[in-house]
């Protein structure tokens, strides 16, 4: 890799923890920009797994044996370093795992919405939701008889306060919202949202996927009352979610997945359960995954969020730039800046988005083409598809001139 | 980074730009319409039969990328003439053998989609089938 222009992070340093980003197709190198998908994983999160595996591997909460006690104290352990990661003074007690970002959704829309919804509440989410939100409240709203209401987003790939204002209300009983948006890459105000959500005596909800990953993310200053992210997002593992909850809301909620490991004392007739966060997860849980997503979470620290965040702004500003030198590019979301993160969704002028993303993919170049989990978004934005480039911290400017020169290539091609 | 992309080859992009058989047909035996969610592709496919049972005409419209586009072109060359047997008998490897590129796993429902519509449009005439819309979603064989 030749020279980095970005001062904030050792990038040549950093690409050494992944081997992955040294392999070819073709003889091509991989540029890889498909991280709002899903994120590489560095050695040090790879080693904290394989040797949980080699040394520690046991089943959680049952055993009286070594191991398990040793596996226990790494996965109870791991919720309170998710909790600190994104400042939650509770620790485990405020730290729910799960499966993914989705399973957070649908956990606190089962075991709160489920009871709290009824015909006339509303749900106030954004034009801009992932499905994981979205499809998950308006089918919860379905079942209990409750609306679902959508703050507009404006041209520039804003939310309109002022239209969020006005939606939410008496009727409001949660907000939803997505912290940064996977399709405009939009940072959205989700502190004002929380205000206005909790002076109308409501809860929100915030989707931080696409935040926690790329930016210090403190769930206490945001005063949000859900927060959920996923740790195949922030250089963790696959399999492993997280569900940020203030700890007498949880308390208060009732299990939504039952079985073993959540309980405190069964019998034929009825059931008791254990303390947060353990009645939220029966079953074995994914151990492994824990440890791993322990160890992202120091390894994204031990670099610094703050730094992550500025050079990924320095890639999407690059990024931006360059792309907009040509009128037959459309890009969607608000120019880089304060509220803009690091990715960029766009459309070339006579080349569909999967064709675009075939191109790049023979150049070994991976980008997202699609609707990215945001259809009605991209029915908002009258297109059924756009390609999407989304960077990390191991990405460079030569990679986004490698994007560049693919979108070159497919604009020949299509001329 | 050259010119020249394996799945780009010159009949691909000049089906894709100047499609054969593209309209939409005035008094067509059957019309169908379909989609690949995928990549938001649409065809509309119009079959003119002759007293024979053969395919006199058929057309298309649409919208969407390059292979499923130049798919319904080629799609729209190769049957003409030919019977509703021969059409439905037709799998997914002759829609790819059309195209004469290798077609990335990802994309064969873009190539299949033109000759999804057709084949379900044609049963739906014989009254084998009922449905409105084809999608690439449905029933993979």
């Amino acid at each position: 890799m030749s020279r980095q222009t970005a001062e904030t992070v050792d990038v040549e340093a950093i690409r050494e923890e992944y081997p992955i980003l040294e392999r070819e197709f073709d003889g091509e190198d991989l540029v890889y920009l498909d991280n709002a998908a899903t994120t590489q994983t560095p050695e040090p999160v790879v080693s904290a797994m394989s040797d949980y595996y080699r040394e520690q591997n046991a089943n959680v909460h049952r055993g009286i044996h070594h191991l398990s006690q040793e596996a226990s104290v790494a996965y109870e352990d791991a919720h309170d370093r998710l909790a600190e990661f994104v400042g939650a003074s509770g620790g485990r007690e405020e730290m729910v795992f799960t499966k993914n970002t989705t399973e957070s959704e649908n956990l606190v829309a089962y075991a709160w919405g489920m009871r709290e919804l009824g015909p006339g509440d509303e749900v106030v989410l954004t034009e801009m939701e992932h499905h994981a939100s979205l499809v998950t409240w308006q089918q919860i709203a379905k079942r209990t008889g409750a609306d679902c209401r959508y703050i507009r987003v404006d041209d520039d790939g804003r939310l309109d306060m002022d239209h969020a204002e006005e939606l939410i209300g008496e009727d409001t009983e949660m907000v939803s919202a997505v912290h940064v948006s996977n399709t405009l890459g939009t940072i959205n105000p989700v502190s004002e949202l929380a205000d206005l959500a909790h002076a109308n005596d409501s809860y929100i909800f915030v989707d931080g996927a696409q935040a926690v990953p790329n930016q210090p993310v403190d769930v206490e200053a945001i005063d949000a009352d859900f927060y959920a992210f996923s740790g195949h997002k922030m250089a963790g593992p696959t399999g492993i979610g997280c569900l940020y909850g203030k700890s007498h809301l949880l308390e208060e909620m009732e299990p939504y997945l039952y079985g073993g490991g959540m309980i405190r004392k069964v019998t034929f007739e009825d059931s008791t359960w254990d303390e947060v966060p353990w009645k939220f997860e029966p079953g074995t849980p994914p151990i492994a995954e824990a440890v791993g997503i322990h160890a992202a979470a120091d390894y994204l620290d031990g670099i610094g969020l703050e730094r992550i965040r500025e050079h990924e702004n320095e890639l999407v500003t690059y990024a931006y730039d360059r792309l907009t030198e040509h009128d037959d590019v459309e890009i969607y979301g608000p120019e880089p800046g304060p509220d803009r993160g690091g990715l960029v969704s766009f459309n070339i002028d006579g080349v569909h988005a999967h064709d675009l993303a075939s191109i790049m993919n023979d150049h070994a170049v991976a980008i997202r083409a699609g609707d990215h989990c945001t259809q009605p978004l991209h029915d908002e934005l009258g297109v059924a598809a756009s390609a999407r480039a989304s960077f990390y911290l191991y990405n460079t400017r030569e990679e986004v001139d490698a994007l560049l020169e693919g979108i070159d290539d497919a604009r020949e091609l299509f001329a | 980074m050259g010119m020249g992309s394996d799945m780009y080859r010159q009949q691909i992009l000049d089906h894709y730009k100047n499609p054969r058989n593209y309209g939409e047909l005035e008094e067509p035996t059957f019309s169908h319409v379909g989609e690949n969610p995928m990549c938001g592709d649409e065809i509309r496919i119009d079959v003119r039969l002759d007293d024979d049972e053969r395919i006199e005409q058929l057309s298309f419209t649409g919208d969407g990328c390059a292979i499923s586009q130049a798919s319904a072109s080629l799609l729209s060359t190769e049957l003409q003439g030919a019977t509703i047997d021969e059409l439905l008998e037709m799998d997914r490897d002759d829609a790819v053998d059309l195209l004469g590129v290798e077609v990335s796993p990802m994309r064969i429902k873009c190539a299949v989609l033109a000759e999804k519509v057709a084949q379900d449009g044609a049963e739906i005439h014989r009254g084998e089938l009922d449905k409105e819309r084809t999608t690439t979603e449905d029933d993979e064989e």
